[in-house]
């Protein structure tokens, strides 16, 4: 009987008091379940992800030993082996390249537009490096190989090879200059505006009034940068970083257009290479048709979900301690 | 001497993060104008207004117009979609679950569905096409969209609202307004070219993902006229003319890119001139 009641109260209030009030109030209600069970579906989005991929992947990760599917290097669907080993070598071969190259370029423009340039400056850049977020993958891999690729096989794989082909990592037996470098140079440039972003954000948030200390001090502007800002900034910073470099792990197209292709272990950053992003995209068509091998096919996906999944976690969490709440 | 020494060292470290900033901003410039100068050339009335004729991967005549509408179609139908969730949510974290633990949680989850790579959006979507039963079609194309722009448009969203002054929101429930109508009548209104600059954004990485509509919307050289049928899309466009042998169809491709890059270039300019124009409503 109370349950009745209570089920049934906006009714009866209805009729008690003003009926707008009540229909208001019972608007309020159901927006405020509606709002929070999207909310909640979207949060449970995470999981299902995972969940849909794991199922799906279930006929391999149940017919094959996980040590197998990791690092074994053969790679043949016809005679029902999948050795992931290439494909985790080559996404982490191109992904360190790449943050080689955009690590340091990245934090010294997050720290210019920050600390250095003036305010007219930064009302440009910023802009700019937005825009720069903002372009098409497939653009990338157009340039990439417009670009990049024609530059490596003319001039910098020629003349690396003259100095440095001694060096196993420099030597150069690819006559094209589709490989891990321009896979790595074409991600490097894909992956400057997320980190100079919130590089520069966990930057600006360092209290001025350390920087004023320093500089009462003495110090020059770049000591008060090395020495207070930097020491207080890192965390975020690392956290900057880590973010681009998941963001390097999980591009696909630009990658795939320009690394070469081929499922080998990468000896050289000459060398092709062939990472799990491309491995997925090149053979949907097929997949159907070849046991196991659409199962093989979303295990890579949920081997990088998983990847990308945690150091985002991590940095983000970083990110959450460091941000001061508004 | 000490002094000396930092003296040149702060006038290397500048050197170097000026030169940093330029590469950055030479690298736009790089990728832009490469895009321009080989798109430029084999651009043509034809290729924005017809659709592929017999051979046209061959070198024959024909156009993109296919692409073109299908990735309108699909980024369009994909925004609207993920509006339809955005914008709940983004109001429900900023007025029913403000300043929770709960809200912490379901922005940490949004962060990660960001960083979600594209190709796994496009597995999932590709699992879920065969949950529902369908082919790779416009329909699954959009759904596979929209849940790749939700975690963009919704961060976009509540970043937006977390700007409306608390003032503002007090004032309306001293009113006796309920949280529902704070919501719809004021803050609305008041955040509107945040909540379009957010669409924008989700449209925008919408139309230039390749990845996630690789398995789930298809290919066709016609329009897309079903919900149900294949839809082509401008990225795949580029990335499907590359692959082929010919010079002229890879040039086509070039200006396939170029289009893409147009459409992106003006959603930015369009998002700019609006956040404009919508700001007269905003109180201050």
């Amino acid at each position: 009987m109370q349950a009745i009641r209570t089920w049934l109260s906006p009714l009866i209030r209805a009729r008690r008091s003003a009926p707008r009030q009540a229909g208001r109030r019972r608007r309020e209600r159901w927006a405020r379940r509606f709002m929070g069970a999207l909310t909640l579906g979207t949060v449970l989005l995470v999981p299902l992800l995972a969940a849909a991929l794991v199922v799906r992947a279930w006929p391999i990760l149940a017919a094959r030993p996980l040590s197998e599917l990791l690092f074994s290097t053969d790679w043949h669907p016809l005679k029902g082996q999948f050795g992931f080993y290439p494909f985790i070598m080559g996404t982490l071969w191109v992904t360190a390249v790449a943050m080689i190259i955009a690590v340091p370029p990245s934090l010294l423009t997050a720290i210019f537009l920050a600390e250095y340039a003036p305010e007219r400056l930064r009302a440009v850049a910023k802009p700019l490096i937005d825009l720069l977020a903002g372009i098409p993958s497939v653009v990338y891999g157009v340039w990439g190989m417009l670009t990049v690729v024609p530059a490596i096989e003319r001039y910098i794989a020629p003349a690396v090879q003259g100095s440095l082909g001694a060096v196993p990592l420099f030597r150069s037996d690819n006559p094209t200059g589709y490989g891990v470098l321009a896979g790595g140079v074409v991600l490097a440039v894909m992956v400057f505006p997320s980190i100079i972003a919130v590089a520069e954000e966990v930057v600006r948030a360092v209290p001025d009034g350390l920087r004023d200390a320093s500089l009462a001090l003495g110090a020059t502007r770049w000591q008060t940068v090395r020495n207070v800002v930097m020491r207080r900034a890192w965390p975020g910073v690392a956290a900057a970083v880590i973010l681009g470099l998941s963001r390097a792990l999980g591009e696909t197209m630009a990658v795939l257009m320009v690394v070469g292709n081929m499922p080998r272990v990468p000896g050289s950053i000459f060398d092709a290479a062939y990472p799990l992003t491309a491995l997925i995209a090149n053979n949907y068509g097929e997949m159907m048709s070849i046991p196991l091998y659409d199962a093989a096919l979303l295990a890579a996906a949920l081997i990088l979900l998983l990847i990308v999944v945690g150091f985002n976690i991590a940095s983000r969490l970083v990110l959450i301690r460091l941000t001061p709440a508004k | 001497m000490t002094r000396r020494k930092a003296k040149i060292e702060e006038a290397v470290f500048k050197a170097l993060m000026i030169g940093s900033t330029a590469a950055v901003l030479g690298s736009l410039a790089l990728i832009l104008g490469t895009v321009v100068w080989r798109g430029l050339p084999a651009l043509n009335l034809d290729m924005v207004t017809q659709t592929p004729k017999g051979g046209y991967y061959l070198g024959k005549e024909g156009g993109i117009l296919n692409a073109i509408v299908g990735s309108l179609y699909l980024a369009g139908g994909a925004t609207a979609l993920s509006l339809l969730a955005s914008l709940p949510i983004a109001l429900y974290l900023q007025v029913y679950a403000a300043r929770s633990r709960w809200a912490d949680v379901a922005r940490l989850a949004l962060d990660v569905l960001w960083g979600v790579p594209s190709i796994v959006y496009g597995a999932f979507g590709f699992i879920i096409m065969l949950w529902l039963g369908i082919r790779a079609s416009l329909l699954a194309g959009i759904i596979t969209l929209a849940i790749l722009e939700l975690p963009i448009m919704v961060r976009a969203m509540d970043e937006a609202i977390a700007m409306v002054p608390s003032a503002l929101k007090e004032a309306s429930y001293a009113l006796g307004a309920t949280r529902l109508e704070t919501a719809v009548r004021v803050i609305l209104r008041q955040t509107a070219p945040g909540l379009l600059t957010g669409v924008l954004l989700a449209f925008g990485r919408g139309i230039g993902d390749a990845a996630s509509v690789l398995f789930t919307a298809g290919y066709t050289d016609r329009l897309p006229d079903s919900l149900l049928g294949p839809a082509a899309s401008l990225p795949l466009a580029v990335f499907f003319q590359l692959g082929t042998p010919f010079p002229a169809v890879q040039d086509r491709a070039y200006a396939s890119a170029l289009v893409l890059t147009a459409i992106i270039l003006a959603l930015s300019l369009i998002s700019r001139a609006l956040a404009g124009r919508f700001a007269r409503h905003v109180i201050r």
